[in-house]
């Protein structure tokens, strides 16, 4: 990394290098049997320079191909963005724990134990079911340094279970699953599959729903699959810089339900979003963005926080070997009062959505929503009837969370990046066969 | 500069492999470079280039799999070693894999045309065309535009004798235009792909303007009302409908092991109606699916899926090939060599008849036109695809335009409901598809003008 940081402060004004390395071993179960067992090692070098005020920017797979990367980034320095920004000279990072060297010892009998675990459970409840399972451990380790003697590095281990499953009746698919991750080992299957099987249970039943507008309790699955996206844009620095998030203008304003908390996260100890610095080694920090449903922060990384004439937040973040861009790492949103149990039964005739397909392949931007319900229920006089089947469920969730009766108080993690309990909503639009 | 050439570590692994006890083993090399250019509102924000080299053993015993991805090629024999472990613990069965013929093939590649060393001054300045048009157009809020080009070469060898070496070269441009109007913001997308022909991004600015003018109508657009309608889908948007709709059901990994859709799925099984046929194939030369051998070594064909509406064939690896008695396709590719190969579609299309697209709408009181694509998911039985573009038909014509529109369909009776088929065929190159994490994997799908009846459209 030194050479790297050698070569390049040669030819550029400033220099950064970043190197990601990872291990991970998937362990797969395909119709309920073992079937994959798989290792993958991955080493990246990214290296950013700033050439006559511009940024250029080379990856490359081969750490012993150090010219190359140099060269590579001083062409594409010519056609570059003007760099508003100087890299940062921390060396000291908030404690944030991500690594527990107890992953490095599990080894794979173990976690193909949980995976047939996994499968033995939903199987046993519902004869018939065909199940995937994957148990997955990983560590990652972040390098970065650059020339104005900035220096980061951690390690971060991620074990992760999941089950989906598949119950086919006649011409009719139900899917249902769950997943967990931790940076600890996972040694219990229970909190998955418990979620499961309600599902199964929640399913059993058929029930038909009318074509209108009706209160929707969205769990956290669904708020994952149906209003996430909008509100990950919506908060985005870069967005809000361009002038395309509907919030660009609302800091300060109450634009949300006062009820609405949330904010972004990547300090809470073990989990597998966080860190102790973003992708350009500024420090993380947790990030208001709603606070009594009162916008107060968007997501910054140095390049659009300094066009912004504002300070990062620590959420550059580097995908597929980009560029740092603006990122949330996880959002949480604060629990509220209500319990699940209190929504369903407030509700004469309406939705609970587990999950919706194809909802953010709409108008994101503008916040709109529109899915098929590939998981839900029915609600009949305060009662889970049935599944919906056939159904889309419409919405633009800059009205959906203004006009929220309720938050849920009983908060799960979906997918490592969302923390959130069930919403629930008076009004949301429904279209069925 | 590095010197590891992959024909040479090619060479090396053909004799390791040798050395190792498995039922079967293979392994695949690849060197690939890519450049991006993206630019968000009026300026260039990125540009990039990067460099790959990589490779992984694939090894099957007794029907269980291992797999050990790299970019380290230290001690290939202890990673040889480490991928025949993990399939003997994985294994508890019988291997089954179809035969196949060992290949030995260099297949002329088009290194000299790779996209990726044309000058980034040549790519930027085309790219500043389309831009200028975009913010010509009042009323635009901002822009994004991302062009990526990739040349790819590869090495497969097997424990069959096979080695075969591929190149290959693809090119995506996406552009999007964005419309503000106080909170309420549009935006539409074009999206256009080849395989590695920079010349076919060239030449689009009539399509271009026509986009950024688009957004800005889409501001004073109402939302359909949601409900059933009769909708015809363009060519473009009737591509994502069939690859979604169908076209995941086709491929053979979600199907082999499992029992009940192996009843649904029988060949002769009738999907649509006589007019439907179907075909999906990577021996279609010249579109972004298209290849000579897939990643299991196996050369490409043309599938027909459904023929007069019955379901007559599917996609296959070599394993859900054997497994189902049926004879192997070429379907199973990988995005890059840190993932195995699966069975995916590559170019995927309804075959045209002879309606008019005027006789298509003609008899339809009120439904809805839907054009282009926002995307499309499926979960098999039920599925989604959006449109970036819509309009609503009335008495036969054409209407007012509408908000993008998100339709979903089931599978078993949404095939049965297209009563139309037009004569315009059209192929999409601008898609990427997605399955389990290997996305956006390159794809060509198409279709004529097709009209459906009782289509739930999502809306107000």
């Amino acid at each position: 990394m030194e050479d790297i940081l050698a070569r390049a402060k040669k030819v550029a004004e400033a220099a950064e290098v970043f190197v990601v390395a990872s291990e991970s071993t998937p362990v797969q179960f395909e119709a309920n049997r073992l079937k994959h067992i798989q290792a993958k090692q991955s080493t990246s070098v990214a290296l950013r320079i700033i050439l006559q005020g511009r940024i250029g920017y080379s990856v490359t797979t081969q750490p012993g191909d150090r010219q190359r990367l140099v060269d590579m980034a001083v062409e594409t320095a010519e056609f570059g963005m003007p760099a508003k920004f100087d890299f940062p000279s921390f060396t000291d990072y908030p404690q944030v724990k991500v690594f527990d060297p107890d992953i490095e010892l599990v080894s794979i009998e173990p976690m193909v134990k949980l995976g047939q675990e996994l499968i033995d459970i939903v199987t046993s409840h519902t004869p018939g079911i065909v199940c995937e399972a994957e148990v997955m451990k990983s560590v990652v380790s972040v390098d970065i340094i650059n020339s104005r003697g900035g220096k980061a590095n951690y390690k971060i281990g991620i074990f992760s279970l999941g089950v989906e499953g598949t119950l086919i009746r006649d011409t009719d698919m139900l899917f249902v699953g769950e997943s967990d991750s931790s940076c600890h080992p996972l040694w219990e299957t229970k909190s998955v599959t418990d979620v499961v099987l309600e599902q199964l249970e929640l399913a059993r039943n058929r029930a038909l729903v009318s074509s209108r507008p009706m209160p929707v309790v969205f769990t956290p699955r669904g708020v994952a699959s149906a209003l996430l996206a909008p509100l990950m844009a919506g908060f985005n620095g870069k967005i809000v810089l361009e002038g395309a998030s509907p919030i660009a203008s609302k800091k300060g304003q109450p634009v949300f339900n006062q009820k609405l908390w949330l904010w972004d996260d990547p300090t809470i100890a073990y989990r597998p979003q966080s860190r102790p610095c973003d992708d350009e080694g500024v420090p993380s920090q947790r990030t208001p963005l709603i606070e009594q449903g009162t916008v107060t922060n968007f997501l910054y990384d140095l390049q659009t926080a300094a066009l912004a004439r504002t300070r990062s937040t620590g959420n550059g973040s580097r995908s597929r070997g980009g560029l740092p861009a603006p990122s949330p790492t996880a959002f949480v949103v604060a629990p509220g009062s209500a319990s699940f149990a209190e929504m369903v039964s407030d509700m004469k005739e309406g939705l609970v959505i587990e999950q919706l397909m194809g909802a953010e392949q709409t108008n994101v931007l503008g916040g709109d929503f529109s899915g098929n319900v590939l998981l839900g229920y029915k609600v009949e006089r305060g009662k889970m009837v049935g599944r919906v089947k056939d159904t889309m469920v419409s919405g633009n969730i800059y009205q959906v969370l203004k006009d929220i009766v309720a938050i849920g108080s009983e908060p799960r993690w979906v997918g490592g990046w969302l923390n959130t309990p069930p919403l629930y909503c008076p009004s949301v639009s429904v279209a069925s066969k | 500069m590095s010197e590891i050439r992959i024909e040479a570590i090619g060479r090396e692994l053909v004799e390791i492999i040798k050395r190792y006890n498995a039922d079967y083993l293979e392994a695949h090399l690849e060197q690939s470079e890519t450049s991006h250019i993206t630019y968000r509102g009026r300026e260039l924000e990125s540009v990039g280039r990067t460099t790959s080299l990589g490779g992984n053993v694939r090894a099957l015993v007794k029907g269980g799999w291992g797999f050990v991805s790299f970019n380290d090629f230290s001690d290939l024999p202890g990673k040889v070693e480490l991928v025949v472990k993990q399939a003997q613990f994985a294994g508890t069965g019988e291997s089954q894999l179809a035969k196949v013929e060992p290949v030995v093939d260099v297949v002329p590649g088009d290194a000299d045309k790779s996209p990726v060393v044309i000058p980034l001054a040549e790519k930027k300045r085309l790219l500043d065309e389309y831009n200028d048009i975009i913010w010509r157009t009042p009323k635009i809020q901002t822009s994004t535009i991302g062009y990526a080009d990739s040349y790819k070469k590869s090495v497969f060898l097997s424990s069959l004798g096979s080695y075969i070496e591929q190149e290959r070269s693809d090119v995506m441009l996406r552009l999007s235009a964005v419309a503000v109007d106080g909170s309420d913001v549009q935006q539409v997308g074009l999206s256009l792909g080849s395989r590695g022909d920079f010349s076919q991004m060239q030449n689009l600015h009539r399509q271009v303007a026509e986009m950024a003018q688009h957004t800005v109508q889409l501001l004073s657009a109402p939302q359909v009302k949601g409900g059933e309608y009769t909708v015809v889908l363009d060519p473009i948007l009737a591509g994502v409908f069939i690859h979604e709709a169908f076209g995941h059901l086709s491929e053979s990994d979600f199907v082999y092991e499992n029992e009940r859709l192996r009843e649904i799925m029988t060949l002769g099984k009738q999907f649509g109606n006589t007019a439907l046929n179907v075909i999906d194939g990577a021996a279609v030369p010249g579109l972004r699916g298209s290849y000579k051998y897939d990643d299991e070594g196996v050369p490409a064909t043309e599938t027909y899926l459904i023929q007069e509406g019955k379901l007559v064939g599917r996609l296959h690896s070599r394993e859900t090939a054997a497994k189902m008695g049926e004879k192997p396709t070429g379907n199973a590719r990988a995005i890059n060599y840190r993932y195995p190969p699966i069975v995916r579609m590559t170019n995927t299309y309804i075959v045209p008849g002879s309606v008019s697209f005027d006789d298509i709408i003609g008899d339809i009181q009120e439904g809805v036109y839907a054009k282009n694509w926002y995307g499309g998911m499926t979960s098999m039985e039920m599925f989604t695809f959006s449109a970036g573009e819509a309009y609503m038909i009335r008495n036969g014509k054409l209407a007012e335009m509408l908000r993008p529109v998100v339709l979903t369909g089931n599978v078993f009776t949404t095939l049965n409901n297209i009563d139309a088929i037009g004569n315009d065929l059209e192929m999409n190159q601008g898609g990427g598809c997605g399955k389990r994490e290997q996305m956006p994997l390159p794809v060509a799908n198409g279709s004529p003008h097709i009209r459906i009846r009782h289509c739930l459209v999502g809306g107000r």
